[in-house]
């Protein structure tokens, strides 16, 4: 199942004005892992997770999707198995009902109608929205707009799924029911965010992200407990690996059963 | 609340409308496109003093606001906030064209009267004719049967994307003017350096918004060509709806309905 397989080798990328956002980044990643990318602010984790669906092309080094190099000519095939939910759902619902939205992608796939309706129902019903169905996605809260975004990055039967901060702007309990809507997906998943605690329960490995460059990457228990590592990143340790805040013992940075 | 995102509530109440079911939400939507491609022609093919001409043409909205449910209060609404632009036309009219044309009983009514009224008729028979189609079949309907009538996709495209980034820009504004707001402390009148800088924000943010979107419409396969989920077919009912309209249109156009029905009155009473 080689098209599962995401490789980077040598990743070099400069924004227009010659900031460097990526400095010489490889890893590769096997069919159906779930990866965290973690780093601070302006660490280049955005920028990485551009490339993967070749809506940046890199300047050097290169990007692989399976069988596919990201370049223009294998687009189609690209963002036929990579699904990106981006980081800011208003970005991505742009049809003025949720079902055309979700629709959108398969559309464009070009699938028959009756194919296209089974996958818009049955993606709305595996993120819990398909009661919305008719709304406007503009009149959604901020965590059915992001169900929403995803069912429709589901709708396209993507072999991975890439997101950008996916729990960014949820309250605590919309933030635990996208936690477990993610935990069921099969997908190979590759997951960039601040919530590192979120990270630490759905991903088994975690590549951290430092000034363009890897600083780190490995199973997420040994890396979310390095308080060095972090600091140094620009990071902390998970609120769950930190001590108890009234008797400041520490649970030893094991992910909860 | 602030007067803009008020502004947007108004906005969709079109498309809100257009989510009814009716016969006239039924028929394909090019056949509501057409029809109003008609009317239009026909409107604007009167001459500038013929007001009793364009009088029989109020059926036709009429006939589309009953059978499409469309509540008249919202046409008004919308006929209300277009109309300076009417007014301001033909506002001159009766000061520059002062020739009596028409004597009604003791009083004149001069030319320039006679095509300001005309103007008024036509703005209200034309936008209401435009409103109601919107209201009987959404805005992206339209443009996708404009597409299928042959217009270029990169004009539907750029209509597709400007009602879509409607709400983006004025959301982008709201939350400026907010920002603004808060911090401006109600302190005397916004400096235009202050409008010119938030204006300046505005244009940029919300091209790196098209941008972030574009981007999202990219990775999902989007290349360009506008694909709608439910294509509609054309029936036996939209053809007879066009050959009705334009069956109604060419008589008020060409049959003089209205001397005929005025020579019958005073046939009648005499």
């Amino acid at each position: 199942m080689s098209h599962h397989i995401v490789e980077v080798k040598d990743l070099e990328y400069s924004y227009p004005d010659r900031t460097p956002a990526l400095r010489g980044v490889s890893f590769r990643i096997e069919h159906g892992e779930a990866v965290g990318l973690v780093g601070a602010n302006g660490a280049g984790k955005s920028t990485l997770l551009l490339h993967l669906n070749g809506c940046l092309f890199p300047e050097r080094g290169t990007v692989r999707i399976g069988d596919y190099p990201v370049t223009r000519q294998t687009l189609p095939q690209i963002r036929r198995s990579v699904g990106t939910v981006f980081q800011d759902p208003n970005d991505q619902l742009f049809m003025p009902t949720v079902e055309e939205d979700v629709a959108f992608g398969p559309i464009n796939l070009q699938l028959p109608p009756e194919e296209v309706e089974q996958r818009v129902v049955r993606s709305l019903e595996s993120t819990n929205s398909l009661h919305l169905r008719q709304r406007p996605p503009y009149r959604l809260s901020g965590g059915e707009k992001r169900s929403v975004a995803i069912a429709a990055v589901l709708a396209m039967s993507p072999d991975i799924l890439v997101m950008d901060e996916p729990t960014s702007g949820l309250d605590p309990r919309a933030r635990r029911r996208l936690m477990d809507l993610l935990a069921g997906f099969t997908h190979t998943k590759i997951i960039a965010s601040h919530d590192l605690d979120m990270i630490l329960s759905l991903c088994p490995r975690t590549i951290v992200l430092h000034q363009g460059t890897i600083a780190a990457d490995g199973p997420t228990a040994a890396v979310l407990a390095d308080q060095d590592l972090l600091l140094r990143s620009g990071l902390e340790l998970p609120l769950r690996v930190q001590g108890c805040p009234i008797c400041g013992r520490s649970c030893g940075g094991h992910p909860r059963p | 609340m602030t007067r803009i995102e008020a502004g947007i509530g108004d906005l969709d109440t079109l498309d809100r409308l257009a989510a009814q079911d009716s016969p006239i939400h039924r028929l394909d939507p090019r056949a509501k496109v057409i029809a109003t491609a008609l009317f239009l022609l026909t409107v604007v093919s009167f001459s500038k003093y013929d007001i009793a001409g364009l009088t029989p043409l109020f059926l036709y909205p009429a006939v589309l606001l009953t059978v499409g449910l469309v509540p008249v209060r919202v046409l008004l609404r919308y006929l209300l906030i277009a109309c300076p632009f009417a007014l301001l036309v033909g506002v001159f009219n009766p000061l520059l064209d002062r020739e009596i044309v028409v004597r009604w009983g003791g009083l004149g009514i001069s030319g320039g009267w006679l095509s300001f009224g005309s103007i008024v008729l036509r703005f209200l028979l034309t936008a209401s004719a435009v409103l109601l189609l919107l209201a009987c079949t959404g805005y992206v309907a339209v443009c996708a049967a404009l597409g299928r009538l042959g217009a270029p996709h990169l004009l539907t495209m750029q209509f597709l994307m400007l009602y879509r980034f409607i709400f983006i820009l004025t959301d982008e504004g709201s939350r400026m003017v907010r920002a603004h707001g808060l911090r401006s402390f109600g302190a005397g009148r916004t400096t235009i350096r202050v409008w010119g800088s938030l204006a300046g924000h505005l244009l940029l943010r919300a091209y790196d918004r098209g941008l972030r979107v574009h981007a999202a419409m990219l990775a999902r396969g989007f290349d360009g060509t506008p694909r709608t989920l439910r294509v509609s077919r054309w029936s036996l009912t939209d053809t007879a709806f066009v050959l009705g309209c334009g069956l109604f249109l060419a008589l008020v156009r060409f049959g003089d309905p209205v001397d005929r029905l005025g020579s019958w009155c005073v046939g009648v009473f005499r």
